[in-house]
């Protein structure tokens, strides 16, 4: 089971003008084994909001609460979200010199697992993952995201996904900077993530295009940190169609 | 006639930042802590070696010396005859005019020695003061490592010399791992051949005071000098180490990068870069990069780069240096697998020095460095949990 419950979020953040609200009362609820896509125009606060569910200390919540099969996720510390089964592929991956992915990897598992994995199986997961992303081996002895192409980061943080295997992943943007081919990698692992019993799925995405490769149950239109419409697959087509004028004008 | 003599260098052109060369102790006063030289240095913790007595206290040596190589005691006048470079500071004044003689290790011409050159030196006490004076020479077209262990506890000054020879490939490592209270005052000057190649580390981990110099000259065009260095400071201690590099010939290379690390009250480090372009040195290549990581509140690094050019003819001269604490974003991205803080603090050190380490050359050093670098952690982590 995994049902990520997101009540009335309002989220800001510190400027040199004081601070200021981004997300506006946030309402979603991802039930067991769904996959939402939460479309917006850029500042809508899309990215945000996987920020926040994550814990970033930039943000601060002001009011309403998220909830992962009814535990308090704001509670938690960022590492304990993680271990509780919340995922962030980030859209900006960050590079940590000196680390090899192989190192990153095991530590990250043994974190969440509680224990570290079999070393046996686990090279052979691991080589699997990175195979199946279209990784070469040694890849799992270079720096994380050190030197690694706009394409290699996202493939890492699906790879990620998969040896972690989490409740819900947020994926923010993980779309973004893809040529097709790439694309199609990325959306398969995604699919297999989800075509496990339960999994859920928030895809946060500036385009139409990835959800012609993981077709979401829901679809949320993100205008001015809050959900201005929601609905089935359809409404991407429509958004496809039409663009945000139509919402961003109401905003405004 | 004047601007002739400048183009020609026939007058040596000194180093505004780098006092002149000398055996002369009438040319390195005791420092009133004023100097350039001695400006970050805490003079009241260097008990009393500055004064200079005479002793004839020793460190113990463990070897291990591969075949061909030879470790010979000579006089301080065969030292200067052999090529022995000069003092540079007090300390290193005094240990040459207090050592009573040297220690050379001898590396023949076109020897390859594949298996390092291991010297342990290790002190019995701090009440020992101990003076040192030891010669590296690598022969023409030869092949070394000499990686020099320190421990235990003393007050330690000590002059070295490394002669590359025309050709020859030196790696030269100096670990200082000290006990606490360990003071350690260390020159260590390396000429470098025609077209030799050298890779010089040092590492400093223990001790209360330990103020290291690694120098580098050209006896010609070509060479090739890496200068890596590694320092960790914990609470209360003062580890320094002081960069130059004189182009003195043309086509020659320097690239130093040092790393260090900071965490607890009165933790200093210092690291100066010193680099000197002589008019005689074009197209030479040089590029100076020191990062340092605190790691908790109450500590210091100061980090001074300094390029002095006196020629434009070159291929390329920089440097960067930067000071900071973790980087929050990085922290983030760990924590959001599931890492807990302490364990994305350990793995950002950890990768911080490894990029360092995996450049060291010598994988049994290697090694040793990672494990210590992680028990050094682990002092924080275990501080930590009973505060």
């Amino acid at each position: 089971m995994s049902t990520l419950e997101i009540k009335d979020l309002h989220v800001s953040v510190t400027t040199e003008d004081g601070p200021k609200e981004i997300l506006k009362g946030v309402t979603l609820t991802i039930e067991d084994g769904e996959t939402h896509a939460i479309m917006g125009p850029n500042g809508s606060g899309k990215s945000t909001l996987a920020y926040s569910v994550a814990g970033h200390p930039k943000y601060t919540v002001t009011g309403g609460s998220v909830t992962l099969d009814g535990e308090d996720v704001l509670a938690m510390s960022v590492d304990e979200r993680a271990r509780a089964g919340l995922f962030l592929a980030m859209q900006y991956p960050v590079e940590v010199p000196g680390v090899s992915v192989a190192n990153f990897l095991r530590t990250a598992k043994t974190a969440i697992d509680g224990e570290a994995p079999k070393l046996r199986t686990w090279v052979k997961d691991v080589n699997t993952a990175l195979g199946s992303l279209n990784l070469d081996p040694t890849f799992s002895q270079r720096s994380v995201n050190e030197g690694f192409s706009g394409g290699e980061k996202k493939r890492h943080e699906i790879a990620q996904l998969e040896l972690l295997n989490p409740k819900v992943a947020v994926l923010d943007e993980t779309d973004s900077g893809l040529d097709i081919d790439a694309l199609k990698i990325v959306a398969d692992g995604v699919n297999r993530f989800r075509a496990q019993e339960g999994k859920g799925v928030l895809l946060i995405t500036h385009y139409t295009r990835i959800l012609r490769y993981i077709e979401p149950d829901r679809v949320h239109v993100f205008v001015d940190g809050r959900v201005a419409e929601s609905g089935g697959p359809e409404l991407a087509e429509e958004l496809e169609a039409n663009g945000y004028e139509k919402y961003v004008g109401a905003a405004v | 006639m004047t601007a002739v003599a400048d183009a020609l260098e026939m007058d040596r052109i000194e180093s505004h930042l780098n006092p002149p060369a000398s055996y002369d102790l009438a040319d390195h006063p005791v420092p009133t802590g004023r100097e350039e030289i001695w400006r970050f240095t805490p003079l009241r913790r260097l008990r009393g070696i500055l004064d200079g007595e005479a002793s004839d206290a020793r460190l113990t040596w463990t070897t291990t010396l591969p075949e061909g190589v030879t470790l010979t005691e000579i006089s301080a006048e065969e030292a200067r005859e052999i090529g022995e470079l000069a003092p540079n500071d007090r300390p290193s004044a005094l240990a040459a005019a207090q050592a009573g003689g040297a220690v050379l290790l001898d590396v023949p011409a076109e020897a390859e020695v594949a298996e390092p050159i291991v010297l342990r030196l290790h002190g019995e006490s701090i009440d020992d003061l101990v003076w040192g004076r030891l010669l590296v020479r690598v022969g023409r077209h030869a092949q070394a490592t000499v990686a020099i262990v320190h421990t235990g506890s003393a007050r330690y000054s000590a002059l070295t010399t490394v002669l590359v020879g025309d050709g020859a490939v030196a790696n030269v490592l100096s670990l200082q791992d000290w006990d606490d209270d360990a003071v350690h005052l260390g020159r260590d000057a390396i000429r470098v051949g025609r077209d030799a190649t050298v890779k010089h580390t040092s590492v400093s981990f223990g001790g209360d005071v330990v103020r290291m110099h690694a120098n580098v000259e050209y006896a010609g065009p070509g060479g090739d000098a890496e200068l890596l260095g590694l320092y960790f400071a914990d609470e209360g201690q003062h580890l320094e180490h002081r960069l130059f590099a004189d182009h003195n010939a043309p086509k020659t290379k320097s690239h130093v990068l040092y790393k260090g690390a900071l965490q607890g009250e009165g933790a200093h480090t210092v690291w100066i870069g010193n680099v000197l372009i002589r008019k005689v040195a074009e197209g030479i290549e040089t590029y100076e990069e020191n990062r340092n990581l605190v790691l908790s509140d109450g500590c210091q690094a100061d980090s001074v780069p300094n390029l002095e050019i006196e020629t434009g003819e070159i291929e390329g001269a920089g440097h960067a240096s930067a000071t900071a604490r973790f980087d929050d974003e990085q922290l983030f991205y760990l924590r959001s697998r599931g890492v807990s803080e302490k364990e994305a603090h350990r793995l950002v050190v950890h990768g911080f020095f490894n990029d360092l380490i995996r450049k060291v050359g010598i994988p049994s050093v290697e090694e040793q460095l990672l494990q210590t670098v992680e028990a050094e952690l682990a002092k924080n982590l275990l501080k930590d949990a009973s505060a």
